[in-house]
């Protein structure tokens, strides 16, 4: 069993399109969460708000915030059913959405 | 239909434009997004989970068959191919990208709609009966005075900017199919001793968080006073209701607040005080829109169709099909034709772009050329030659529109819930599509018989789960998909809140629960008696034994 380590993503909806895409360690907009940086301390999360913040201004995505998540073996895991959704598509079309195009988060939003 | 004049025309095209000029400006950035939101969503763009959301107005459901394929190119040319006919009449997209969405609103406008009030604090679309101008127990085809609504509160400068967003709701006849009850006005035509025809107005009604029954303010309402009525009750709203609380906002809190007699001389002393001839609807005015919505030329036929008769008597399917799904027309010969967009398993009111055009072209061959869009996410042929049915309903099934379920347990109402609403707390979708699958069955749901099962993903109630008869809340219960069962509820003229029944339940429990109560209802139902008509007589109490009892 691997260390599970707490902490949050940053998450918007790309501008142009509307596409849900999660913040990296080097400052751009990925569509999977797996590429995401997972803040573990308050000034990394609080820098993570002041690029965000600054990209919406840039008019690059909007509606951002931080929801809580965890690091399991090496992928993210969105620690609400909420924002596990928005990591895969709609659970009654699974031929849309991330879970579609190769963008899927790697935990389903229930256990099976 | 109603067909626009030179003004709405001028009125549409100036609204895309503006927005194609907002919409670029945002991405090129100099407007910021507070300050771009609010116009977003005064032309129906939302954000949803995971994309924009687009809300276009079908004025009182009623679409014209170009309209229907507008909306099929719209659903496979800027969409992922389908799109979401709603609770309140109208259609969603999905998938939208801001980048196309002036495209879209200018293709819209290209058949006379828009998404104009389908949001934010104002007078929304005005809904009515999806059988309007069809239905053999009408009085007169509410859809006239629907307009007339909707003309006088489009861009109302008084009225744009309300304590809450507001939904009115008209009814033509007296068997309520448009949950008039439940909205913040509601109005119902009836005749007096006399034979004329007036209003019932009802105001604070709804459902969300606080679910109300409206109360009568007017039980007869000469037809002329109708504005300036209306007038009085939104002045009344604007000034007392509450700015302070978006959750006490809504007229409904107004009148519980200070009490339907308060609220009922508030409006009357307003309406006094103003002048009304300068506001009174000109009745050249009313006759001019009234024109648009005259009947089609209906053919003398005999009420006796054989060949409907004999497709009935050869085609057991099909005859199944036309006990639930076809309604009585007012003129012989004829029948409304109710396509389920519920087939077992599938999401209800979802319909593929080739959909929309399947059922274009069937109301352009057999039905005048018009639908309707109904409340309960169904879409309505209202006008079809009896000995045409047949014909159309082959077609349906070529196309997967020919469910058997209307106004059955597989005929649910849902909202998009956790699938695809930011605000749902649970899903919806995948319950109703169990549900369904579950009483697939054709002679198990039609011993059933009429029921409404009602589920929304939030307390938000956009699955009209409060007036259901049988009504399902999903919640969020400690990260858990957690369901609230109501019982009792209804939207039509004997309309209730449902009670709920105790206890809710998780996700997968969900169809057995919705199982065990039917079957107590089958157990204890007198011979024809209707699920309401059961629950009514015999209280909660042995559906609550059915559920909690045995552990």
């Amino acid at each position: 069993m691997s260390e599970v380590e707490k902490g949050q993503v940053m998450t918007a909806n790309r501008l142009r399109d509307g596409e849900v895409v999660f913040l990296t360690r080097a400052g751009v907009w990925s569509e999977k969460i797996d590429d995401a940086v997972l803040a573990l301390e308050p000034q990394a999360k609080a820098a993570l708000e002041t690029r965000a913040a600054d990209d919406v201004r840039n008019t690059l995505v909007t509606g951002h915030y931080l929801f809580d998540a965890e690091r399991i073996n090496g992928r993210i895991r969105a620690s609400h059913f909420r924002e596990r959704v928005r990591t895969l598509g709609p659970s009654v079309r699974p031929d849309l959405g991330k879970q579609a195009n190769g963008n899927a988060g790697g935990f389903p939003v229930f256990k099976d | 239909m109603y067909r626009y004049d030179e003004f709405d025309h001028q009125f549409v095209r100036e609204r895309t434009a503006q927005f194609r000029d907002q919409a670029d400006r945002r991405m090129a950035g100099t407007l910021s997004e507070d300050e771009f939101r609010p116009l977003r969503l005064m032309n129906g763009l939302y954000l949803q989970l995971h994309a924009y959301m687009l809300r276009v107005a079908i004025p009182y459901g009623t679409l014209s068959s170009r309209q229907m394929r507008q909306l099929g190119m719209i659903a496979d040319r800027y969409d992922k191919g389908y799109g979401h006919f709603t609770t309140r009449q109208n259609i969603q997209y999905n998938w939208i990208k801001l980048e196309d969405a002036a495209d879209i609103l200018q293709a819209l406008a290209d058949v006379e709609m828009h998404a104009i009030q389908t949001s934010g604090n104002c007078i929304r679309n005005v809904t009515t009966d999806h059988w309007a101008g069809a239905a053999a127990d009408e009085i007169t085809d509410p859809r006239p005075v629907g307009e007339l609504i909707r003309q006088w509160s489009s861009l109302h400068p008084e009225f744009s900017f309300l304590p809450r967003k507001f939904k009115i709701a008209i009814t033509g006849a007296p068997h309520d199919r448009a949950a008039v009850k439940v909205h913040d006005i509601g109005m119902r035509l009836h005749r007096n001793d006399r034979g004329e025809a007036g209003w019932e107005v009802m105001v604070g009604g709804g459902q969300g968080r606080t679910p109300m029954i409206a109360v009568t303010v007017r039980d007869f309402l000469p037809e002329k006073e109708l504005i300036p009525y209306l007038e009085a009750i939104m002045r009344v709203y604007n000034l007392y209701g509450r700015r302070d609380n978006k959750y006490k906002a809504r007229i409904k809190i107004l009148v519980h607040e200070i009490g339907a007699e308060k609220f009922r001389s508030e409006v009357e002393a307003e309406y006094a005080r103003h002048p009304h001839q300068q506001t009174q609807v000109e009745q050249r005015e009313l006759a001019r829109i009234s024109a648009y919505f005259a009947d089609p030329k209906f053919e003398k036929l005999s009420r006796f169709a054989p060949a409907f008769e004999d497709a009935k008597r050869s085609n057991p399917q099909f005859a199944r099909w036309a006990k639930n799904n076809l309604a009585t027309h007012k003129t012989d010969g004829y029948a409304i034709v109710n396509i389920s967009l519920k087939a077992p398993g599938e999401i209800p009111g979802d319909a593929t772009g080739e959909q929309m055009r399947v059922m274009a072209d069937l109301a352009e061959r057999y039905s005048h050329d018009e639908l309707r869009v109904s409340h309960a996410q169904n879409i309505v042929l209202p006008h079809v030659r009896l000995n045409d049915v047949f014909a159309v309903w082959q077609k349906l099934a070529e196309h997967g529109l020919a469910a058997a379920n209307y106004g059955l347990a597989g005929d649910i109402i849902a909202c998009p819930g956790l699938d695809y609403c930011s605000l749902a707390t649970a899903r919806s979708i995948p319950i109703a599509q169990a549900i369904s699958r579950r009483f697939a069955d054709f002679d198990r749901e039609q011993n059933i018989g009429n029921i409404k099962i009602n589920i929304s993903g939030c307390i938000n109630a956009c699955g009209h789960h409060h007036v259901g008869h049988i009504g399902i809340l999903g919640l969020d219960k400690a990260g858990e998909e957690y369901y609230q069962i109501t019982l009792g509820g209804s939207s039509s003229e004997n309309a209730a809140i449902g009670t709920i029944l105790g206890p809710g339940f998780a996700f997968e429990d969900v169809p057995d629960v919705i199982e065990k109560i039917l079957n107590t209802y089958l157990a204890q139902r007198a011979d024809g008696e209707e699920f309401l008509a059961t629950y009514r007589r015999i209280g909660a109490k042995p559906f609550k034994e059915a559920l909690y009892a045995a552990a």
